[in-house]
């Protein structure tokens, strides 16, 4: 099987504090993993720098065995909910759309075929009903299912999705949780940071387990073990944060 | 400059016309990057560039004997850009946020500007005119100027609108398409600041950052689309510009940029006002309109609720006993049934002394008194809360439930018959009302 991602010794600083240090892992195809750690683990910063969203200090990321850069048309984003202002005159059409923007380069226009991949991803989270309502107008959860639809219409290979749990309701939780497993069945590779430990479990095949560095990776079944978990969440990392701590000092 | 006298059919004779050109090209201009910065939350951004640009602009009088307009248009724009990318390496470099950067750069450039304008004082004599704006003073040289720069600033926002807005709406995303966002992001400072100095004869430094925001702004109230912002902001800016225009040109004593900013500030007003989903009069009325039907259906309610505690055995109910029943007088019930009378949920006994429900009227009725009872014997029943505490809750709820929530606590609660209480829980859908 192809890796999906690898990434090799990445490290992120932060105001010359670390945040993430020389995170190694190597992700198969078709898997679809948690990205799992406490408050301030860097789980967002992962995914993030994985994306140049944040510059990494060091490392490399690869996808499907080239650097990013080339291969950037294969991966889809879902930035949290948060991070944009939902006051913003566009249209959940309008927002769908965007993920089809990718392929089109800065200056060619979306057509049939983009507004088309447009609406079915909007049909497949159950959005297509509110195509033409501003933003601002919908539920937490509905939001959530317009950010996922951008992904879908980038028809990607890889998705980085940070925290799309996050403020959701209980139905959104199963439809997302529905619609990355049958991705995971169309051969899609997606990675996912999450907040709730116990669904975890229950939800991704893999588990990411992360406090600045990397504890562990692999099937669920084999990290999600209780020494893992209290390397990830227990107080072991005192000494890394706080040698972070001086070097953003020094 | 010699293509640019290809321009020349274009402008005016008459200085009344020169203006009012002058008025479209900066309204147009910075209408459009306008709504870009208001949506970025870049206000004070563009108003540190419009300072910043003062110190180009001494610098171009100075230095050019003969006034050019393109030389000093390149000077103003250098130094706005300057600025622009001072404020971002200051951001870069410390902890401080943009609101602190911009307000150094901002004073110190505009600062800067004024003590080496006073040191020139013959060279430079007509800075005034760049400082508070006078449309009067603008000359066909100044207009060639003003025409390129417009039209080169529409044609590369209409070009790039989709990278633009992605970019404006997500710039994490925007790099994930693989966008050049630092490409994008110098472009736009290029041409929020070409924009800033299009308009600064006019408008003056002081002022010129209210062109940027107080059309854009009131676009923003106006509308939920993107393309529909731009469109409004242009022409909200090139509407100001020209009532600012004329009228400081036909009235003494009015200077140009303070006329503009009253003006496009006037704009603002009326759709403050007025506009018909964004605007305070609008909410105002929504939120009036919501009183009233609450009103109107808790009315309803005691009606049924008297009709109920009868046993249904009545057709009328007294407003005597309505009145009693929402605590309040008999001339306040009256009022309160001349209301639902209007909407066709009661009719008035002959002797106006007691109301009977009309279908409709049982019909709301019945819904009111259900969505209250399910609400609460699903706040007992699955949100676990004591049945003495569910009342109040209840009485605000039972107003907003959708028909679909409805359906869906029906379903929850298993299709319940009675409420936490003990009391029937009515079914408009199914039954037929007690008293038709």
């Amino acid at each position: 099987m192809e890796t999906a991602l690898e990434t090799h010794d990445l490290t992120v600083t932060y105001h010359k504090r670390p945040v993430l240090y020389g995170i190694d892992v190597s992700v198969p195809e078709g898997s679809l993993v948690g990205i799992v750690g406490p408050n301030g683990a860097g789980k967002s910063t992962l995914i993030k720098s994985i994306m140049g969203v944040v510059p990494s200090s060091g490392g490399w990321v690869k996808v499907f065995g080239k650097p990013l850069k080339e291969n950037l048309h294969r991966v889809g984003y879902v930035p949290q909910r948060e991070s944009v202002d939902w006051d913003f005159p566009v249209t959940v059409m309008d927002v769908a759309l965007m993920g089809t923007y990718g392929r089109l380069g800065l200056f060619r226009r979306p057509g049939k075929v983009e507004k088309q991949k447009a609406k079915e991803a909007l049909e497949k989270v159950g959005m297509l009903p509110y195509a033409n309502r501003q933003i601002g107008n919908l539920s937490g959860g509905q939001q959530q299912r317009v950010f996922l639809a951008r992904a879908l219409a980038q028809d990607s290979d890889l998705y980085l999705m940070d925290e799309p749990f996050a403020g959701v309701d209980a139905a959104t939780e199963a439809a997302i949780i529905e619609l990355l497993k049958e991705m995971r069945e169309r051969g899609k590779t997606v990675l996912v940071v999450h907040h709730d430990l116990q669904s975890a479990s229950e939800y991704f095949d893999k588990l990411l387990l992360l406090n600045m560095r990397l504890v562990a990776f692999g099937d669920v079944k084999e990290v999600f073990t209780p020494e893992l978990l209290q390397k990830t969440y227990g107080g072991r990392l005192t000494i890394l944060s706080e040698v972070a701590d001086r070097a953003a000092k020094f | 400059m010699d293509f640019l006298g290809l321009l020349d059919f274009l402008i005016p004779a008459t200085g009344a016309g020169k203006a009012i050109l002058a008025a479209i090209l900066l309204g147009a201009g910075s209408g459009l990057l306008g709504s870009f910065v208001v949506l970025r939350r870049m206000a004070l951004m563009g108003d540190a560039i419009s300072h910043a640009v003062l110190p180009g602009v001494v610098a171009g009088l100075i230095y050019s004997p003969e006034r050019s307009p393109l030389f000093i248009f390149l000077c103003a724009a250098a130094a706005g850009i300057l600025g622009a990318g001072l404020v971002r390496a200051l951001m870069a470099t410390t902890r401080l946020k943009s609101d602190t950067a911009l307000g150094i750069v901002l004073a110190f450039f505009f600062a800067f500007g004024i003590m080496w304008q006073s040191r020139n004082q013959e060279s430079t004599a007509g800075v005034m005119n760049f400082l508070f704006g006078n449309i009067g003073a603008i000359n066909a040289d100044d207009l060639r100027m003003m025409m390129v720069a417009t039209v080169l600033l529409c044609t590369v926002v209409f070009i790039l609108k989709r990278p633009l807005l992605v970019l404006s709406f997500d710039e994490g995303f925007s790099r994930g398409l693989g966008y050049p966002v630092r490409i994008l992001n110098a472009v736009f400072y290029f041409l929020l600041t070409f924009s800033v100095v299009v308009a600064l004869q006019a408008v003056g430094v002081v002022l010129v950052s209210a062109m940027l925001i107080t059309p854009a702004a009131a676009a923003y109230l106006l509308t939920d689309r993107f393309g529909k912002m731009l469109v409004l902001s242009m022409a909200f800016g090139i509407f100001s510009g020209v009532v600012g225009g004329v009228v400081s040109a036909n009235v003494n004593g009015m200077p140009t940029g303070p006329v503009i900013t009253l003006a496009a500030t006037a704009v603002f007003a009326v759709t403050y006002f007025c506009a018909p989903q964004h605007g305070v009069l609008a909410k105002l009325f929504r939120k009036m309109s919501r009183r009233r039907r609450v009103r109107r259906e808790n009315t309803l309610k005691a009606i049924y609720q008297i009709q109920e505690a009868g046993g249904f055995s009545h057709e009328d109910v007294s407003l005597i006993e309505l009145a009693r029943k929402r605590r309040n007088t008999e001339d306040h019930a009256r009022k309160e049934c001349a209301e639902l009378l209007r909407h066709g949920f009661v009719e008035l006994s002959s002797d106006g002394h007691a109301v009977s429900l009309t279908t409709p009227g049982w019909k709301r009725a019945m819904e009111m008194v259900r969505n209250h009872r399910l609400w609460e014997l699903y706040l007992t029943n699955e949100a676990n809360y004591a049945d003495d505490h569910v009342h109040e809750d209840a009485e605000k709820i039972e107003h907003i439930l959708g028909s679909n929530t409805v359906k869906q606590l029906e379903q929850d609660l298993d299709f319940p018959e009675l409420d936490p209480h003990g009391k029937p829980i009515p079914q408009p859908q199914l039954v037929a009302p007690p008293i038709a």
